[in-house]
């Protein structure tokens, strides 16, 4: 197991300088001049050409594009990502505490999510074909084809003014995770349950199930084993579920004004803040390599036959 | 012809289609359908109710909400399927040159999608609208850039099914052209795997797209467009909550109606899918189960 371990480790360091190289690149990719989105962002109002060469000296944007990937590799390993050019202030000061906040959002509505799922999946398993499975069903189809924002807005119109029940934006109490945190995992359940509950059923089938009930064992126990079968499937999916809601509360976030990584990143791309943008692809698609592992990390040790797999 | 038929057979697949053909429809001659211009400012019908002339009432500067809708399919749906359909057409080229000729081809194409694919889709296409600029064209552009990589790689897996198969290989020893053999015997067997993986991935395009448009990424005003328009009501939506209901529920109705689409024409392209549905055994497909966990909406 630990060979498998060190194994998955150093596969996945390849794909991260890979991405860390995309991401630098990116920057160059766009139509627009660096040195001139700084000044305008800056508020220059008379923009030269001798300006513009004297702040891609000041940036360092004149050296060759190796050194300055190197020069960026190494600085964000430091955790320095340069600076905003819209604000003056260091990347990390800006994305840092708002990283923070997305992962607690991003925790507590994933735990919600998991729960929810399993449990959902559980009993329309046991119930297939019946009504709560079948209304269960309806109703997360339904639920799946909503805009999440519109589901917010709805929910904001209805329990914070209609009812004046909770806050409509912040997050400066548990009360202002319930609308945020809700609209999330209305928004997957809806998908992770139906994994569940099929991963389930094929199991249902299985030999062990027929041998377990042919030994007495009670229903309790045997739907336990069937779970435990179940959710081997369902780890990986959960793990990746993870950075894909780490990345898409970017809606959400903006709706109920969190002030998160999806509210930083919406801003500085109307402000073409590109070393903002840069760090917040880098550093979600870093967890979402890290997840990736862990999920097989994870599989592997629950499922010894994969682990010949590298 | 017998797929259409499969498809007859369900009613709510018929209803969909017929949804989705009138919604084409309507938007492709918006000018026709639309009673209004919706552009035309009425500051005299400010958040007007429902009436005979305007059905679905009068927004914050008194525009035509149906109209508004009606040339709204057009982003919010027509140009969401053009992406798509691009993106599925170099998936598709991609995954036919590597799951036919394999290779060094092959190794190069899929280590490009593995790398694309470690990417969150929604944060790249979030960056790339930030480096592009603003605009549903970038936006259209950026999905198109990651998207192709998923079509690619499910593609390729089922090209490959039938690439070893004997009739090809027969074909091949008869001296036929490559090119001949991947139009008239793989193109038609795989076929039946795109469209379905192609249309399960629309009612999530829709709702990401919209999403970006609803940020103030996409398409900028006074163009009507869904997200937009639900952008626009969300800064009244204290006052006026019902200006969010029209562009909502035409989202969730659209969406609905291609999600129910796709899931029949999975089970009208593969009938036996049909039987072990009857059981209740499992509900989704083996086939959508393996798409679904990559392609989940954001």
């Amino acid at each position: 197991m630990g060979s498998y371990i060190i194994k998955r480790l150093i596969s996945a360091i390849p794909l991260l300088f890979i991405i860390s190289l995309i991401t630098f690149g990116l920057i160059n990719l766009s139509p627009m001049d660096p040195a001139k989105v700084v000044l305008e962002a800056q508020g220059v109002p008379k923009i030269t050409e001798e300006l513009i060469a004297q702040t891609k000296a000041d940036l360092g944007m004149d050296k060759p594009f190796i050194i300055r990937y190197f020069d960026w590799v190494v600085a964000c390993l430091h955790l320095d990502f340069g600076t905003s050019y819209v604000t003056g202030k260091p990347v990390w000061s800006l994305i840092g505490p708002a990283f923070l906040n997305t992962l607690k959002l991003t925790t507590v509505s994933s735990a919600a999510i998991i729960v929810l799922s399993i449990l959902l999946g559980v009993a329309c398993a046991l119930t297939a074909g019946r009504l709560i499975d079948k209304s269960v069903r309806g109703l997360s189809f339904f639920l799946t084809a909503m805009p999440s924002y519109w589901l917010a807005s709805l929910l904001i119109w209805y329990f914070s003014v209609h009812l004046d029940l909770l806050p409509t934006s912040g997050m400066a109490s548990v009360e202002h995770y319930i609308l945020p945190v809700t609209v999330i995992t209305v928004s997957y359940v809806g998908i992770y349950f139906r994994f569940v509950r099929s991963s389930m059923l094929s199991n249902l089938n299985e030999d062990y199930v027929l041998y377990g009930r042919a030994c007495g064992l009670s229903e309790w126990k045997v739907t336990m084993h069937i779970l435990r079968n179940s959710l081997q499937v369902a780890v990986s999916i959960f793990c990746m579920a993870i950075p894909i809601i780490l990345g898409s509360t970017v809606v959400i976030e903006n709706v109920f004004a969190w002030p998160g990584l999806g509210s930083l990143s919406v801003r500085s791309i109307l402000n073409r803040d590109f070393p903002i943008i840069q760090a917040y692809v880098l550093i979600l698609a870093a967890a979402f390599v890290l997840f990736n592992t862990i999920s097989d990390i994870i599989n592997a040790a629950m499922n010894p036959k994969l682990r010949n797999g590298l | 012809m017998r797929i259409f038929m499969n498809l007859c057979k369900d009613k709510l697949a018929i209803a969909s289609l017929v949804f989705i053909a009138v919604l084409i429809t309507a938007g492709l001659f918006a000018p026709v359908f639309a009673p209004h211009n919706p552009e035309e400012v009425n500051m005299s019908l400010r958040y007007a109710g429902p009436s005979w002339e305007y059905i679905l009432g009068n927004d914050h500067l008194g525009r035509c909400i149906l109209s508004r809708i009606i040339y709204g399919i057009r982003p919010s749906v027509l140009w969401v399927f053009a992406a798509l359909f691009i993106s599925v057409l170099i998936g598709s080229i991609l995954g036919f040159l590597a799951g036919y000729f394999r290779g060094k081809n092959d190794a190069f194409i899929m280590k490009l999608c593995d790398v694309l694919l470690s990417f969150p889709g929604y944060v790249m296409a979030l960056a790339l609208v930030g480096l592009l600029g603003v605009g549903l064209e970038n936006i259209l552009i950026a999905f198109i850039l990651i998207k192709w990589a998923w079509f690619a790689r499910v593609i390729r897996t089922s090209v490959m099914q039938y690439a070893e198969l004997d009739y090809i290989k027969f074909a091949k020893a008869s001296g036929i052209s490559h090119g001949k053999i991947i139009w008239k015997h793989i193109v038609p067997v795989t076929f039946s795997d795109i469209a379905v993986i192609s249309s399960s991935s629309m009612g999530t395009m829709i709702l990401q797209i919209s999403g970006f448009s609803f940020l103030g990424l996409g398409v900028q005003a006074p163009q009507a467009e869904w997200g937009m328009m639900l952008n626009e009501a969300r800064e009244v939506m204290f006052t006026r909550p019902e200006l969010m209901l029209a562009p909502g529920l035409a989202i969730v109705l659209v969406v609905m109606a291609l999600n129910f689409l796709s899931d029949s024409l999975q089970v009208a392209l593969d009938p036996r899918l049909l039987n072990s549905n009857k059981g209740n055994q499992v509900m989704a497909p083996v086939s959508k189960i393996k798409i679904q966990e990559k392609e989940v909406p954001n």
